[in-house]
């Protein structure tokens, strides 16, 4: 009778013993030494794990911080402020950071650029940017619209208005989420000292954007012969501007005939805010 | 030639999670990435062949003997649980790389109850240790199998926005797990 019930305990009494010396031992045998400033670096970043750095989450540049040596100004949510902490930890002069955010290469909203297909398949941009005859949109290299971007954002800074994506300057931390999900490679990122972009992604010639798109790049060239730090150049029918030139002058701004280069801090799809503020 | 059947069944026709509905906690919750899903699966191989081993050999070297039989559900949890503790410890400091891949899916199996399921089926099947084992593998790769096909469905159901509101989420995953598992009923009775 009595073993019935001493057996059992000293069993499980005996196995939980060897299983706890164990995992002591393990403990002490295996003890993996952590540095210390991983913790810390960890602690002071966002935790959004937005990857805007170029690691997997926010644990992951902690450790690549300290253990591979990236650079201490990679957490485009934390700005300069948290390169400096970074930095201070670390014990190195905090790495120049420049503040980039998002921006639409695109005015066409439904208005502005015509939308060919009734499409009424899942709304999702990946899955429309897959159907035969590209998107919705009759400019294959224009924003869709669908808001992609807007789910994958941490931060709450994009939304949809009039069929196109707005950035909301002041949440956007540049972290570029929305740029790599993005089928039509429509967001950019540019620094936020840049305050003139051109709001267009079509490499088409100027007649076939015109076809489809009344604020699309015409690919005509003025601005590249306007600008006086000679900033812009034509890539594939688009201007681009090089933003380590360029001096936001603005002088191309006054010239593009389309009204497809503006400041980039205004938001300029509709017509009235295009002639008073935007041209 | 058994032990390939055995394999074979235990993968499909008596699928862990949707013929046997064990493990359904990890399958609703870790599946929502497929590369997540992929990680889960591979910590479950893992954890799951180790524990079928110390399972079997303490279920059948010290609880038989003693005749303790009734004890197995105490010992096995305590036996798992201790092992997977074990293991993360010793793969933190042998094998940095290995342990960064299953990274925190390793504590999460500690109380999951395909761990146990798997123990206890190979304890009343009455299987040897090699039987054990690869009903162990067998399981786990049906894990792997069906957690990975949970996740690229809703992957690609998390993107339609006709779902009608009510039913978005959870609710759809399961009627998704539902129709997954009556598919897989249709392997019932190929092998016996």
């Amino acid at each position: 009778m009595i073993s019935a019930i001493v057996y059992p305990t000293v069993v499980m009494g005996v196995l939980g013993l060897v299983f706890g010396a164990l995992l002591a031992f393990a403990s002490i045998k295996f003890f993996v030494k952590t540095d210390e400033r991983v913790t810390l670096i960890r602690d002071i970043l966002p935790g959004a794990n937005c990857g805007g750095c170029g690691y997997p989450g926010c644990d992951g540049y902690a450790d690549a911080v300290v253990n591979a040596g990236a650079g201490t100004g990679r957490c485009a949510a934390g700005g300069s402020s948290l390169a400096e902490k970074i930095a201070a930890i670390m014990g190195v002069t905090s790495e120049a950071f420049v503040p980039v955010r998002v921006f639409l290469r695109c005015r066409g909203t439904t208005a502005a650029s015509i939308r060919t297909v009734a499409y009424d398949g899942v709304k999702d941009c990946r899955s429309a940017a897959i159907i035969p005859g590209s998107t919705p949109n009759a400019c294959p290299y224009g924003c869709i619209g669908f808001g992609t971007c807007v789910e994958v954002c941490n931060f709450g800074a994009l939304s949809i208005v009039e069929g196109l994506v707005q950035v909301n300057a002041a949440r956007c931390v540049g972290c570029g989420a929305c740029v790599d999900v993005c089928p039509k490679s429509v967001l950019a990122l540019a620094p936020q000292s840049s305050a003139v972009q051109v709001f267009c992604n079509s490499s088409w010639k100027g007649p076939d954007v015109k076809k489809v798109c009344s604020v699309g790049c015409l690919a005509c060239g003025l601005c590249v012969r306007s600008c006086p730090a000679k900033a812009i150049t034509l890539q594939n029918n688009r201007a681009v501007i090089d933003v380590k030139l360029c001096t936001n002058c603005g002088s191309c701004i006054t010239k593009c005939p389309a009204k497809t280069i503006g400041p980039l801090n205004i938001r300029c799809v509709d017509k009235e805010t295009i002639d008073s503020q935007c041209a | 030639m058994n032990l390939v059947w055995l394999f074979l069944g235990s993968i499909f026709v008596n699928n862990i999670i949707l013929s046997r509905f064990l493990g359904c906690c990890p399958f609703l919750g870790v599946s929502t990435k497929s590369e997540t899903a992929k990680g889960m699966g591979v910590a479950v191989i893992f954890v799951l062949v180790l524990a079928a081993v110390m399972t079997w050999l303490a279920y059948h070297l010290v609880l038989v003997p003693l005749h303790l039989e009734y004890l197995y559900t105490l010992s096995f949890i305590l036996i798992i649980a201790a092992l997977v503790q074990f293991v993360e410890l010793a793969l933190k400091k042998v094998n940095p790389a290995l342990y960064k891949s299953l990274g925190i899916f390793l504590p999460l199996i500690t109380t999951n109850c395909a761990v146990l399921g798997v123990a206890v089926i190979n304890m009343n099947e009455k299987y040897t240790l090699i039987e054990s084992v690869v009903n162990a593998l067998g399981s786990s790769v049906g894990f792997l199998i069906a957690i990975v096909l949970m996740a690229g469905l809703r992957e690609r159901i998390s993107r339609n926005t006709n779902i009608p509101k009510c039913l978005q989420g959870l609710p759809i995953a399961l009627v998704t797990a539902g129709l997954m598992s009556i598919a897989f009923m249709g392997f019932s009775g190929i092998i016996q």
